[in-house]
């Protein structure tokens, strides 16, 4: 209808030019007869839209009614609007106020500065005074039958950062899951579990040496994951990735640069109890890892790694509920443990041109030497809920510079000897399950000769349809 | 560690076979109805027990490690197992039981829904889109989810089919006749106005013509506020309910304080089987309830 319309409106558009003068009583013609089409049709339209508003108004009130008697027949399978789609949208807000001391470079001493040569980093953690995390957008949904996908958005000022984007497989069946794409690895227990699952506002002191401020390590990859048909829950999973996040570097190269592999078991205990245990192994490569280091003097220097990082986690969770009811009253109990080794080389090098010991010349010189280090560290965390809203925790960190072999360049770098710790001891109110306010108070001993005390009121609210949560 | 995972794999693969058809059920109501139309030929498992709140339950990797070997789960629906289903189906790397395939069965599907929420936005509670999902509260929804889950069955396990049909008829004469009984005993009941400490009862109030004058908890799934609870008892004066219904996972605290300062009866509802030591099966979870009801008038 609306087509005829325009073809008439084109027509008389085309005609009008070339008409002159001679025809203008055949133009005004045509003129009225556009007009009464236009008004016909309007009419008609109009004529047609309360048609449906009357329809739509008794489909709403026969809605109410259905509502209200439970004796109308069972559904058919619910129409399915265009909307429904679209992928499940959810928005995680957190943000915190931090109390502590204004040290410009934080680090853990005795660990290698898991940042980088960055100094200072605008994760929030680091922040004093008020700040917000970045905003985690998630969309989620089925693709077809076979897989399920889902994009992870990390926003903050000026950047958006891909922080998971993966495909996960449905229907191989035989216990096998596939994923692939960017994804958080299985490995450990923390390191899956995105910062608004965390019990504290901050990550174990554990996860920061071990894979930098994002506290977790994430492969660009695949994994292929098998669960036993046995009662007792085994899990074996396998990831192969580029590995280029921390410890890792990213190398230019074909095959896998990082590779993973874990094994989970877990169980019931009565009524009451429940369990996960996990083993993990992580292996990566780095070329040319670089970070800040301090000469014996106390002067910069800069530290480049070559070399392999082999690190083992073992995990463990106990949770414990009357009856098996979480909802009213339930403990959790949660710890890690990791160990870790790097060999390669280290290239010791001034780039600030200070003289450092490595070149006091200041020529350009390097100086490379072997590399050997094997620490270790965990942490222990316990949280009560004592009502349905309020929970209280308890956690401790503790880590091992343990054997730190550095060859010839043990002569021109501080080869510090620490076992950083802290306590940390949070509250937190949950209004539902989709709004949180935590209070927190940590001593940390993480670098060498302070000790600060960190108060921190975090906020972690998210809004949508927010999938369920890993055990 | 090779040799471990080679254990490990041969540990896993020399486990026993399943022979029989295997049944997840998400709560005791569907994990008893499928026992009662599977009879010998299955092994039900039944996810959660009747002391615990069925909104928040765990993926714990127990329920994973069963979802694996189930070729059926059963599960309320409409959103009563968000929480954590979902994790636990697509963990379990079983393909039979995906959402969508016939392995997966949701009872709320089968029964007219109450409660349909004519808008959705959080700050309404926990509401859920597809209406109120305790559908079992009322027995007849027995009838046609045992009616859909007999036909489900037949078709995964054709080779059992006769015994799932007569199963069902069985139990569904002897539901019948139940019912028979039961209205008529919880005849005195009808239009007794009640207080609710969650809408876990809308099914039970339509059955058996209960009135709700209102509910302990100030929004669905909120825990109740002491201003809100002050609001329910100033509100007996001008609507005065006979007594306040709670399900036996719910925490005592809001439905005592009510009938402290109100003088009204807590009536303590086993909402599902194994809520109450009388609730043993399909049949004592509806004598106990208008039994508990009957008590208190």
């Amino acid at each position: 209808m609306r087509t005829t319309l325009t073809a008439a409106l084109a027509a008389v558009l085309c005609f009008a030019p070339s008409a002159d003068a001679a025809n203008d009583a055949a133009l005004a013609e045509i003129r009225a007869q556009v007009k009464q089409m236009k008004e016909s049709y309007e009419q008609r339209i109009a004529a047609l839209e309360s048609r449906l508003a009357d329809a739509e108004k008794t489909a709403a009130k026969a809605e109410a009614t259905a509502v209200q008697v439970a004796t109308a027949p069972p559904p058919a399978a619910p129409a399915a609007a265009m909307s429904a789609f679209n992928p499940e949208v959810s928005v995680i807000l957190q943000g915190q106020y931090k109390n502590m001391k204004d040290i410009p470079e934080r680090g853990i001493t005795g660990f290698w500065p898991a940042n980088g040569h960055s100094h200072g980093d605008d994760h929030s953690a680091e922040q004093r005074g008020f700040s917000i995390d970045h905003s985690e957008l998630v969309f989620t949904a089925g693709i077809d039958p076979y897989w399920r996908g889902n994009l992870t958005l990390g926003i903050q000022d000026n950047e958006v950062e891909v922080e998971e984007a993966w495909f996960q497989s449905l229907a191989i069946g035989h216990g096998l899951g596939l994923k692939g794409g960017r994804f958080r690895s299985g490995i450990g227990y923390l390191n899956d579990k995105h910062p608004h699952a965390w019990d504290f506002a901050d990550a174990p002191l554990m996860y920061q040496v071990l894979f930098g401020s994002h506290a977790s390590y994430t492969q660009d990859g695949a994994q292929l994951k098998w669960v036993a048909p046995s009662k007792l829950f085994v899990e074996i999973g396998l990831e192969a990735g580029r590995g280029s996040s921390y410890p890792g570097t990213d190398e230019n190269a074909n095959g896998a640069n990082a590779g993973a592999a874990y094994v989970k078991f877990g169980g019931d205990v009565g009524v009451a109890n429940s369990w996960l245990a996990g083993l993990s192994y992580l292996q990566t490569s780095a070329k040319d890892r670089e970070a800040e280091f301090e000469d014996v003097n106390g002067l910069a220097a800069q530290g480049l790694f070559d070399g392999t990082t082999k690190t083992w986690i073992a995990d463990f969770v106990w949770k414990w509920a009357p009856d098996g009811n979480p909802s009213d009253r339930n403990f959790k109990l949660q710890g890690e443990y990791f160990r870790r080794t790097e060999k390669g080389e280290l290239d010791c090098l001034d780039e600030e041109g200070v003289g450092n010991a490595c070149d006091p010349a200041m020529s350009g010189a390097t100086v490379l030497s072997n590399y050997d280090t094997r620490q270790s560290g965990w942490y222990l965390q316990g949280v009560y809920q004592f009502t349905p809203n309020w929970r209280a925790g308890l956690r401790y960190d503790r880590l091992d510079s343990g054997r730190r072999d550095f060859g010839v360049n043990a002569n021109n770098l501080l080869v510090a000897d620490y076992r950083p710790q802290r306590a940390t001891v949070m509250a937190d109110y949950s209004w539902s399950e989709f709004a949180r306010m935590r209070l927190q108070y940590a001593q940390d001993r993480s670098m060498q000769g302070v000790t600060d005390n960190q108060v921190t009121l975090q906020y972690i609210m998210s809004m949508g349809s927010h999938g369920a949560h890993k055990f | 560690m090779t040799r471990f995972f080679s254990l490990l794999i041969l540990l896993a693969v020399s486990l026993p076979a399943h022979a029989a058809f295997n049944i997840f059920a998400t709560v005791p109501e569907w994990g008893a109805l499928a026992q009662g139309v599977g009879g010998d030929k299955v092994s039900v498992y039944t996810a959660t027990h009747g002391l615990q709140d069925p909104h928040r339950i765990e993926a714990k990797p127990s329920l994973i490690a069963r979802a694996r070997t189930a070729q059926l789960v059963v599960a309320t629906g409409a959103d009563l197992e968000i929480g954590w289903l979902p994790l636990v189906v697509r963990e379990s790397g079983n393909a039979a039981i995906q959402f969508g395939r016939p392995g997966y069965f949701e009872a709320a599907r089968f029964v007219s829904m109450l409660e349909i929420p004519p808008v959705l936005d959080r700050t309404l509670g926990d509401v859920h889109a597809a209406g109120n999902p305790h559908i079992q509260t009322d027995p007849r929804n027995l009838l046609k989810v045992g009616e859909a889950l007999a036909r489900r069955m037949v078709e995964l396990d054709p080779a059992n089919a006769t015994a799932y049909v007569a199963n069902y008829q069985a139990f569904a004469e002897r539901l019948r006749t139940a019912l028979v009984r039961w209205e008529k005993q919880a005849a005195p009941l009808r239009g007794v106005p009640v207080l609710v400490q969650h809408k876990a009862f809308p099914y039970l109030q339509n059955w058996l013509g209960l009135k709700e004058t209102g509910t302990l908890e100030p929004k669905p799934g909120l825990e109740p506020t002491s201003s809100w609870l002050a609001g329910i008892v100033a509100q007996q004066t001008a609507q005065p309910a006979r007594m306040v219904l709670r399900a036996a996972y719910q925490h005592a605290a809001p439905s005592l304080w009510i009938a402290e300062r109100t003088g009204i009866p807590v009536v303590v509802l086993p909402f599902t089987i194994g809520g109450t030591p009388e609730a043993t099966n399909l049949f004592s979870l509806y004598d106990d309830t208008i039994n508990r009801l009957l008590r208190a008038l």
